[in-house]
């Protein structure tokens, strides 16, 4: 069989698969913002002076990191509903993303809490700076900077797992494009638009990830 | 040993220990209200965790320290001294400012914010309040030009200017001085001194600093205490001390020192 590449089927499907494409945004914006929120809670919470609070965070962290983001996705969509919990599709997708990503932006941010130097700890307690203050007012400021690009990588990460929601029929792209692909039978178009799609995506985020690197390095007149 | 009247500063039978090291060995010692003490003393001697421990920054193994007539490492629980706990220290410590021979500036903020950060959220002053005292405050240190320089871009002179500015925001009782000139090019020490005489002169404060300024010492402080491990081996007025040490260390230390100073 001769490769054939149909030009009006691909016009066709073009602004369906652009309306998925907003799915799929929504999704990854959703799911980074949960992820970059919790993912802090996280890493104060393994700080905490109470051993047991660490103890549970941690375990709490492995626990999601060590199991398929899949099976979380299928969990809380299929199981929850056992005990009560019914999400729909979007928001059960949405929340595992978050989570699981959560997890490994804590991790980011443990790195970035533990850079910020002792001295600006005792700074803030010579100044007499409740723990809340020397958090959001030294200690933050400072920890999130460093680790933006590697925050970055994450939700380029997470964008591209967002075909997993196809799992529990989110018409996101992939969904999508495999609804398109079985009604025409014809598969190359909507699957190479879709990984174009990301690919596009993908380089757009990395520079502008670039870009918000360099302003962060220059402001304040370089480092300490 | 120098018994003082209300004593603004008071160690009572203090050990700090770290592992089976012991860093300070029951230390009893009192700084007068306003009075300036200049603590000298070889590295490892206990100068600078005895700063570290008034500020809060160490926890003590044994005594008490009292600080303007209260007690500061413990509280009463009826007539009983307890440990601190977290609100009875943040209450007490507000007495007290400290400088670091490494300025511990925050970098992420101005000079003018450094100064206002704490006075916004601890004192709970007025935006406009607060940046007109550090403005005041960055005047007075010779900073008027530079409150919307960062950290960054300052020199470490001018650093620790700002850091003594920042401290002073929180208007203090006590000011301490850890090696603030120990850091810096030797051209730029004179600069921070000459805040730290004029601090002497105008402010209402007692001021404690450990320094291996000899010469600053001995015209600025009102006592000399030289610490040898773990303990005051030796003090007295700056004549007393640098003049005629009786203590055999002291002698030691002060040839060792003002031969390579």
């Amino acid at each position: 069989m001769m490769f054939e590449w149909d030009w009006n089927y691909t016009w066709e499907i073009l602004p369906i698969l652009g309306e998925a494409s907003l799915v799929t945004l929504q999704a990854t914006l959703l799911g980074f913002v949960l992820a970059a929120v919790l993912g802090l809670a996280f890493a104060l919470l393994r700080m905490s002076r109470l051993v047991y609070i660490r103890w549970i965070t941690t375990a709490i962290i492995e626990f999601i990191r060590s199991t398929p983001l899949l099976i979380q996705i299928f969990f809380l969509y299929y199981v929850m509903p056992e005990f009560g919990l019914t999400l729909d599709a979007m928001t059960a997708g949405i929340l595992a993303l978050g989570v699981h990503y959560a997890c490994y932006c804590s991790e980011v941010y443990r790195a970035g809490l533990d850079n910020v130097p002792k001295g600006q700890w005792e700074a803030a307690i010579a100044l007499n700076l409740s723990p809340y203050a020397t958090l959001r007012n030294v200690i933050i400021p400072q920890a999130i900077p460093p680790v933006v690009p590697a925050l970055s990588n994450y939700l380029v990460a997470l964008f591209k797992e967002t075909p997993l929601l196809s799992a529990i029929a989110v018409l996101e792209l992939m969904q999508t494009a495999k609804i398109l692909a079985s009604e025409s039978f014809q598969y190359t178009e909507p699957i190479t638009l879709v990984g174009l799609y990301f690919l596009v995506f993908s380089l757009i985020s990395a520079a502008l990830s670039r870009q918000l690197e360099a302003w962060l390095n220059t402001r304040h007149g370089g480092s300490r | 040993m120098n018994q003082v009247d209300n004593p603004m500063v008071r160690f009572e039978n203090v050990t700090k220990r770290y592992g089976s090291h012991t860093v300070l060995d029951k230390l009893d010692f009192e700084v007068a209200a306003n009075e300036k003490v200049a603590i000298i003393g070889p590295s490892g001697s206990g100068k600078t965790t005895l700063l570290r421990m008034l500020m809060t920054l160490e926890e003590i193994d044994d005594g008490i320290i009292y600080v303007d007539g209260e007690p500061l490492t413990h509280m009463l629980d009826g007539d009983r001294l307890v440990p601190a706990n977290r609100k009875h220290l943040s209450r007490v410590r507000a007495k007290i400012g400290m400088v670091f021979q490494h300025f511990n500036l925050f970098p992420h903020m101005s000079a003018v914010n450094n100064c206002i950060v704490a006075p916004l959220t601890v004192l709970g002053l007025s935006k406009d309040a607060a940046y007109e005292r550090a403005a005041e405050l960055l005047d007075m240190v010779g900073l008027g030009d530079k409150l919307d320089h960062y950290p960054g871009q300052l020199s470490g002179g001018q650093k620790q200017r700002v850091a003594i500015a920042r401290a002073l925001a929180m208007r203090p009782k006590i000011m301490l001085f850890d090696e603030v000139t120990s850091a810096l090019d030797p051209e730029l020490v004179g600069e921070v001194l000459k805040v730290i005489r004029k601090l002497g002169d105008a402010h209402d404060l007692t001021l404690l600093m450990v320094t291996h300024e000899m010469g600053f010492a001995k015209e600025f402080a009102d006592r000399v205490c030289f610490f040898d491990q773990g303990k005051i081996a030796e003090q007295g007025t700056p004549e007393e001390i640098f003049s005629a040490p009786t203590n055999e260390r002291t002698i030691q230390f002060l040839s060792a020192v003002l031969e390579t100073g």
